[in-house]
């Protein structure tokens, strides 16, 4: 076995969607090796234990996207993954109020009218537009993005069911639709509702993990890419993993290997081995070499293509095409172990919403502001935080009576300006802690006793998360989701079928379509296309297929 | 003069009637053997996770519940129930069903042996007349302890801890065992979810002490007090069966020929023949090759519950229908209990027709079914002792 050197199939990197790829591929009947940088998997759905007793989610931290159909053919509850849904959420205030969000509609009414009697019924029509285009973009994650210049037989039967998907929108719907991708969040927001707290707590999830302003065109689809997903049928519902997100690579991890998959772990790629603009296999950084008809990289497209392809394998257009894809680094980390519960002075004793998102901006202007920072290079002074506190719902994350929290922050830059010079390099310890003394800062509006209680932080700067994720910029969704760089668009025109210039190289990453997220889907579409053009006796079976 | 007030009708409350009240969010409340017992307190979905990830607090004080004691206790069990009661250990728990003459299911239930010629019988239907019919003619005693023994399900997976906290040393407690206190305090390591859990059955006037004992024990650890509701979709997933949905007790059907034989519901390891005598055994010889149709488990495809959906063979047939048919929000699939004639019981091309209905229209689907042999829902931890802490 250890000597075994030639697959049918070889996978560079174990994310979760490399992980997916490997998985049908082997299910399919391929020999496949799957080849990971660290000496653990999971990429950005990872758990680890940085101080003992506590797990921490360290990169994403729920859990909706991860497609069903994947779940059920690659059998994963049965290896262990178990999905958990989270109640609620909540925004607060400086002045001691929140607004916050119920999964239950009257209580969710009841506490919009608080702020705005409109805006508690704008809610409803709000819901519904946004499910609408739910409902619409649906059932395109598991298919392959149509090239509309091709005239390939799958291509054009793609478009058609694009194109009848479209058509049975009516025109009105379709108009929605198409400005509905192009708009901004925070004009979509602006159409709908008067209040200024409750148009914040519903803007998060259009700025997510993206280098972009509430009101930049294309920030409304960001929202709707956090809404699509679904735990149980109940769409836009959200919930952790049982042990952190780490028990999705898990449950994938044992999937795989139930199919003879094999894993190697510990180092990373070197160089694609790359004859006559054929693929012949994989020379890792230390030695090793493994040989395949078939790669796949989990890697996004900049660092496959710019880092680990020899650059005379490659068209100019195509290099020039992965240069300029945007993959910014907008966001940071931070996973603490609390000692005991903190509290929440202005929320009820009980409230159900702390088990959910909780959030301390107040307007969208707030929102703007800490954009403007970003691009020019600083950390916002009052980010937006996405705080949740899971152990409350997973016994598995702390000890007894103890409590993890996970902060996702918002914006920090890649290129840190210092003085007048930007670059990731200024990412220095001292750096880092002055970063999260911002974000304990805004914490604290919620949360006044919050330093008192951490026993441990871990601090994420997008550098960092490059470094040891492996995703350039430390951008969380391996290029922004901006509709330059969706759908066939992704991750540059004409090669949206996972497929590279160089003959038997392709991509699985969430750099292809449908984008960002713990979602499997591009994993899945990939591995459906290597099946469907690569290989004439084995086929893709199952919901995926 | 108002009509609606007479005060022998309506629900009744159980032992835990104040603590339920003022946790019921939902106040969502159906009719238990006349109790007033909660379908949800808040919500059926949070609940159902509590009890798979931290621990469910519910009351099963409604059980009907039947002490049976004497010299020839254990002989007229034996008469009673299909399986071997001498096999029963004194502490153990024994999973039980009994017929009538004719070999159809009365009822299921659970049998804990107590002490030296000492019962209890825990079951869903009230059976006070046919245990005393069973009982004539034997040296015996039964008490209907119904109303005075209450009774809480602890379920999931930090139940144990829970239990250890409140200070009950269940360390070597096997699934099946039981344990008891000088208080009269049982605990059983049983329950209807096929997870880790325990029963514990009290005299009802220690109620109140035990709940607020296991609640005050389980706030660092998730426990969370659930209605019938999330039960049910455990138990489907844990592949058990309910009387009057997936079988239909004998002595309260009207129709004639709806009772069902334990072989037709898939329980016939249960009946042992080579015991002696017991009720229905001569009509079960006669009936054990011959049943009409097969309580089977299936996996059912799709992503929609299939929930009394009739069932064909090639897409044509009637073969049978679904008796319990859920989504499953932890095996993630569509599972449900089925009755299937028994020359199509191996079918390759069995499909659910399921209707679902949304805003306004109705869609068909007909789904394809897979037998299912194993529960669709069995964590390891359900059997390991002793449990993990936590």
């Amino acid at each position: 076995m250890e000597a075994k050197k030639s697959f049918d199939a070889i996978v560079v990197g174990a994310g979760h969607n490399g992980l997916v790829a490997g998985a049908y591929l082997a299910r399919a009947g391929m020999e496949v090796l799957i080849v990971e940088k660290n000496d653990w998997i999971g990429g950005a759905a990872v758990s680890r234990s940085l101080n003992e007793g506590w797990t921490y989610s360290n990169c994403s931290y729920v859990c909706s996207l991860f497609r069903r159909e994947i779940a059920r053919d690659l059998e994963l509850p049965k290896y262990g993954l178990q999905i958990i849904p989270y109640e609620g959420g909540a925004s607060f205030t400086r002045d001691g109020n929140y607004l916050a969000y119920y999964s239950d509609h009257y209580a969710l009414r009841r506490e919009i009218s608080r702020f705005s009697a409109r805006d508690a019924d704008a809610y409803q029509r709000y819901a519904t537009a946004v499910m609408r285009q739910c409902r619409f973009i649906r059932p395109f994650l598991l298919r392959n993005a149509p090239d509309p210049t091709s005239v390939r037989p799958r291509d054009l039967s793609e478009m058609a069911f694009l194109i009848k998907r479209g058509y049975e929108l009516g025109t009105k719907e379709l108009q929605d639709t198409m400005r509905f991708w192009t708009m901004s969040i925070g004009d979509f927001l602006d159409e709908h509702f008067e209040n200024d707290l409750l148009k914040a707590h519903l803007a998060g999830s259009g700025i997510i993990g993206t280098g972009l302003g509430v009101y930049s065109p294309g920030t409304a689809y960001v929202l709707l890419h956090h809404y699509m997903g679904d735990i149980d049928g109940g769409i836009g519902a959200w919930g952790f993993a049982r042990g952190g997100m780490g028990a999705i690579s898990e449950a994938l991890e044992n999937s795989f290997k139930h199919h003879n998959g094999r894993l190697q772990k510990g180092s990373g790629i070197d160089q694609f081995i790359i004859k006559n603009g054929k693929v012949k296999g994989v020379a890792l950084e230390n030695g090793d070499e493994f040989y395949a008809p078939l790669v796949i990289s989990n890697m996004d497209v900049k660092r496959t293509f710019l880092n680990h392809v020899k650059t005379e394998a490659l068209p100019e257009d195509f290099k020039k095409a992965v240069k300029r894809f945007k993959i910014r680094g907008s966001s940071a980390k931070l996973n603490i172990s609390l000692k005991g519960f903190p509290k929440f002075p202005s929320a009820p004793q009980n409230a159900s919403f702390l088990r959910g998102d909780m959030h301390c901006t107040e307007s969208l202007l707030e929102l703007e502001k800490a954009y403007d920072q970003w691009k020019a290079g600083e950390w916002s002074a009052n980010p937006y935080v996405d705080m949740l506190i899971p152990s409350q719902i997973d016994p598995t994350m702390a000890p007894k009576g103890d409590h993890m929290m996970t902060v996702f922050v918002q914006y920090a830059p890649y290129e840190l300006k210092v003085g007048n010079s930007r670059s990731a390099e200024h990412w220095t310890a001292e750096r880092c802690k002055a970063l999260s003394e911002s974000v304990l800062d805004q914490i604290s509006i919620a949360c006044p006793n919050i330093r008192s209680h951490i026993e441990h932080m871990e601090v994420r700067s997008p550098l960092e998360i490059e470094k040891e994720v492996g995703l350039t910029e430390g951008n969380i969704f391996q290029g922004e989701l901006t509709f330059d760089q969706l759908f066939f668009n992704r991750p540059i025109p004409g090669y949206s079928d996972y497929s590279s210039p160089v003959k038997g190289l392709y991509i699985c990453g969430s750099s292809t379509h449908p984008g960002g997220g713990v979602m499997g889907a591009p994993g899945a579409n990939a591995a459906r296309t290597i099946l469907q053009t690569q290989s004439k006796n084995m086929h893709m079976t199952g919901y995926a297929s | 003069m108002s009509i609606t007030t007479d005060p022998k009708i309506g629900l009744i409350d159980g032992p835990f009637q104040r603590q339920l009240e003022a946790l019921s969010q939902s106040r969502s409340w159906y009719n238990w053997a006349g109790y007033a017992a909660p379908s949800t307190l808040d919500c059926i979905e949070f609940e159902y996770f509590a009890l798979r990830n931290q621990a469910s607090l519910f009351d099963i004080s409604p059980l009907f519940k039947y002490r049976v004691k004497g010299s020839e206790a254990n002989k007229m069990l034996n008469r009673l129930v299909t399986r071997d009661v001498n096999k029963i250990k004194v502490g153990r728990v024994a999973y039980a069903i009994w017929c009538n003459q004719d070999g159809m299911l009365i009822d299921d239930g659970t049998l804990f042996h107590l002490g030296n010629c000492d019962w209890r019988l825990c079951c869903q239907e009230p059976m006070l007349d046919w245990l005393l019919e069973a009982a004539w003619g034997f040296n015996i005693e039964i008490i209907d302890e119904s109303a005075t023994v209450a009774g809480l399900s602890i379920q999931g997976p930090t139940s144990y801890s829970i239990l250890s906290i409140a200070g009950f040393t269940l360390d070597n407690i096997k699934p099946f065992d039981f344990y008891q206190d000088r208080n009269g305090v049982l605990i059983s390591r049983t329950g209807f979810t096929g997870d880790l859990g325990y029963e514990i059955f009290f005299p009802h006037e220690k109620a109140s002490d035990l709940w607020d004992l296991i609640w005050n024990s389980g706030s660092d650890l998730g426990l969370r007090a659930i209605g019938y509701d999330a039960v049910n979709i455990a138990r489907i997933e844990a592949g058990f069966m309910t009387a009057g949905i997936d079988f239909m007790p004998v002595q309260s059907t009207e129709y004639l020929h709806r009772g069902q034989t334990p072989f037709e519901l898939n329980i016939g390891k249960l009946v042992d023949f080579k015991k002696g005598h017991f009720n229905g055994r001569r009509a079960l010889l006669d009936l054990k090759d011959k049943p009409r149709s097969c309580l089977l488990r299936f996996d059912v495809g799709g992503f929609k519950p299939a929930d009394s959906a009739l069932i064909y063979h090639k897409k044509k047939y009637e073969v049978g229908h679904i008796s319990s048919g859920i989504w499953s929000p932890t095996v993630k699939k569509s599972i449900a209990l089925a009755h299937i004639k028994t020359q199509y019981r191996n079918s390759p091309a069995l499909f659910a027709e399921i209707y679902t209905l949304k805003e306004g229209q109705w869609i068909k689907r007909m789904e394809k079914m897979v037998e299912n042999k194993s529960p669709f829902y069995a964590p390891p931890r359900a059997k390991q002792t002793p449990p993990f802490k936590r």
